[in-house]
């Protein structure tokens, strides 16, 4: 098939966790054979396509194998079995600057890199001035990189990676970088590649990133895939996983009635709820969480999360913010937000809901898109957020009636 | 839409084909060159007399060798300075490129962790790095001659050239199982420090082979034990080429003519230099499967 452009094909990655390794040679030989060591599946049978012209979100929290996987495709690491096919030039944004040589100038570093990334020196003169400019390093490009600033440093090496002109993108936590107006400036660079049709593939913990920039989503844990598909769909999948993890990691005694927490239902009330007139902007609104609890849990909060449907956050809020923190007796029972007056602009927003320890140190339930609201405004101006202020005037401004 | 271009496939596999592993350094042999001279660059950058430093520590290390060997030794081979440099050049580029090849994949470790290329690069870069130098040497070495005019063997001139190219694929072989084994066992480096020491001395470099070694090992049919050091052919062609006298009338008192280089012909020479260079094809390729199989957990490992 020629519209593959990553296959990745049943890869496992095992790294040996050696109790106490030793890499002198005195220790090899008092303990020859004698090594004590655990297998650790790092990523185990992981298989998925990338399609030309498709980006791709590697979704998994810390640990999740997420960045082996990277490696894998990128060939920094080679897999225990299995194996990655890509066909295209490949520039990975990890770890930008890492080939980088802090005695050598921008200008040489810049070479250098390219060479590294399979360039020739021609090429990479025909490229020269857009990746300085796209780093706005001109002023420094002839001064020793090791006087650059963290920042500087970053932003030279993207400017490298992305002025390559690959095929295929890889792109590891490195929004994450420079100040805001260059990450900004990345994005774009990103969404151009998108439309060039050029194949990417962004590893991320930030779920939010995945829904604005993936098509398609990928997700790992603890080294297997758990799920694939839309980004929605994946995140869904995600904070699932991330919810039932950190049931596992809490002390065992707590695990117990901590799975007898559930959330049923999340409920939206507002003036035309029974009317089924629209929410407007303004109207006051109760959100209620109904939950159903099998066993008395103390201490908890309740917490409420509004995403626009591309995967921003609106708005959060939780009780404890509000000055509420329970105890849950064995039962059903309601937790309801009241909002004397709705806050957000047009466009159909979704609820999450979940309930919490209230140091936040364990999530007892979670439920993504539990619900959803839709909200017009009649204001002139499209915003997501909408307040109103006290204006007023001085000198020659006179105020007249609307 | 952007022009549409001839994409290459690459695979990453826990077993790779030799094959599709040379087709991939032959492809970054630009990075090669561009990391040779990077090398240089960094290694003498803020440094006044650059580049000449390769060439003063050898001079240096000559001067000594001179001194001890020729004067206060009182060995008598005539313009022993010139004996011992076209042994010292071969040598130098031999320790030169595995002391560094040793060391480069742990020294290099923030490009070997994030960055994927044929990590055979750096060992190639160390070698050659160390053959840059080797040139320099060899322009100290003519100037030499030159100096105290004495003429190569031209007609075995060509030897010289074979003969490097084996020292080059031993040295490179040597390189890649030293680098990667030095990954796991960080000790490596230091060992292969002292082993360079203790070879340099089985080297018939600061003596000769014929006059000192051969008359001991010969009668007991021992001296393919000698010879059995692959730096031994190497080094005996450098001399024979370059000192170009096998038989010189000694300079000591007695000044009896003496054999100081073997009687060989350049039939030989040839045979046994062509032989090495088959020694250490083979030997590059064993050390490529190696390398193949430890390189995969090099990222982890470092």
């Amino acid at each position: 098939m020629s519209d593959i452009a990553v296959s990745v094909e049943s890869v496992s990655k095992r790294f040996r966790l050696y109790h106490e390794r030793s890499k002198s040679l005195k220790d090899r030989f008092l303990k020859a054979g004698r090594h004590e060591y655990e297998d650790l599946w790092a990523l185990n049978d992981v298989s998925f396509e990338v399609k030309e012209g498709e980006t791709i979100g590697i979704l998994g929290h810390n640990g999740s194998g997420k960045s082996t996987l990277l490696k894998c495709i990128t060939g920094v690491l080679k897999p225990t079995s299995g194996q990655v096919v890509a066909r295209g030039k490949m520039a990975a944004l990890l770890e930008l600057g890492a080939g980088f040589q802090p005695e050598l100038s921008g200008r040489d570093n810049v070479y250098l890199n390219g060479a590294m990334m399979g360039l020739k020196r021609r090429e990479i003169d025909a490229i020269f001035d857009e990746i300085v400019e796209f780093s706005e390093l001109e002023p420094f490009i002839d001064n020793q990189v090791k006087f650059y600033s963290s920042g500087m440093y970053v932003r030279l090496g993207f400017a490298v990676a992305v002025n390559v002109d690959p095929d295929i993108l890889v792109v590891d936590e490195v929004l994450a970088v420079g100040d805001e107006r260059f990450q900004l400036k990345c994005l774009k660079r990103i969404r151009e590649f998108q439309n060039e049709g050029r194949t990417i593939l962004v590893v991320t913990h930030n779920a939010e990133q995945i829904k604005k920039i993936c098509d398609r989503a990928v997700v790992l844990s603890h080294g297997q895939m758990i799920g694939e598909g839309e980004p929605s769909e994946a995140v869904y999948a995600f904070r699932e996983s991330m919810m039932s993890e950190s049931l596992l990691h809490d002390r065992p005694e707590l695990v117990e009635h901590t799975r007898q927490l559930h959330i049923d239902a999340v409920r939206v009330e507002h003036p035309g709820t029974f009317s089924s007139t629209p929410l407007r902007w303004g109207d006051p609104v109760t959100i209620s969480v109904d939950y159903t609890s099998l066993g008395r849990v103390d201490d908890v909060i309740f917490d409420l999360e509004i995403h626009h449907p591309e995967g921003t956050m609106l708005l959060c809020v939780d009780s404890y913010d509000c000055g509420a923190v329970y105890d849950i007796e064995e039962g059903a029972g309601t937790v309801s937000f009241e909002f004397p007056s709705w806050p957000l602009g047009d466009g159909a927003m979704r609820i999450s809901a979940g309930i919490k320890s209230r140091q936040e140190t364990q999530i007892y339930a979670w439920k993504e898109n539990a619900g959803e609201i839709e909200a017009i405004s009649q204001n002139r101006r499209a915003a997501a957020l909408i307040v109103t202020a006290e204006v007023s005037s001085s000198g020659s401004a006179i105020s007249r009636s609307r | 839409m952007r022009e549409q271009r001839p994409k290459v496939t690459r695979v990453v596999s826990a077993e790779v084909a030799i094959s599709s592993r040379l087709a991939e350094i032959w492809r970054s042999r630009e990075l090669l060159g561009k990391l040779i001279a990077t090398e240089i660059k960094v290694k003498y950058k803020n440094s006044a007399l650059g580049l000449a430093w390769s060439m003063v520590a050898p001079a240096i290390t000559l001067a000594i060798y001179w001194m001890i060997f020729g004067l206060v030794l009182k060995n008598s081979i005539p313009h022993f300075v010139i004996y011992l440099f076209s042994g010292m050049v071969m040598w130098n580029f031999f320790s030169t490129s595995l002391q560094t090849s040793t060391g480069v994949i742990v020294e290099r470790a923030g490009i070997v962790k994030k960055v994927s290329f044929p990590r055979e690069i750096l060992v190639l870069a160390s070698v050659g790095t160390a053959g840059v130098y080797l040139f320099f040497q060899a322009i100290v070495l003519v100037l030499f001659m030159a100096g105290l005019q004495v003429a190569p063997d031209w007609k075995l001139l060509p030897l010289l050239g074979l003969a490097l190219v084996a020292e080059a694929f031993l040295a490179t072989a040597f390189g890649l199982i030293l680098s990667a084994t030095n990954v796991y066992m960080r000790d490596t480096r230091h060992l292969i420090d002292i082993a360079l020491q203790v070879w340099f001395f089985a080297c018939p470099i600061v003596y000769s082979f014929w006059l000192s070694i051969r008359p001991k090992l010969a009668p007991h049919s021992l001296s393919w034990l000698y010879l059995i050091n692959p730096m031994t052919p190497i080094i005996l062609t450098s001399q024979r080429v370059i000192y170009a006298h096998p038989t010189v009338q000694m300079g000591d008192p007695s000044g009896g003519a003496s054999q100081i280089l073997p009687t060989w012909g350049w039939g030989t020479y040839c045979w046994m230099d062509a032989a090495l260079l088959g020694v250490g094809i083979v030997l590059m390729y064993v050390a490529m499967v190696l390398f193949r199989r430890l390189e995969g957990n090099f990222a982890e490992e470092l």
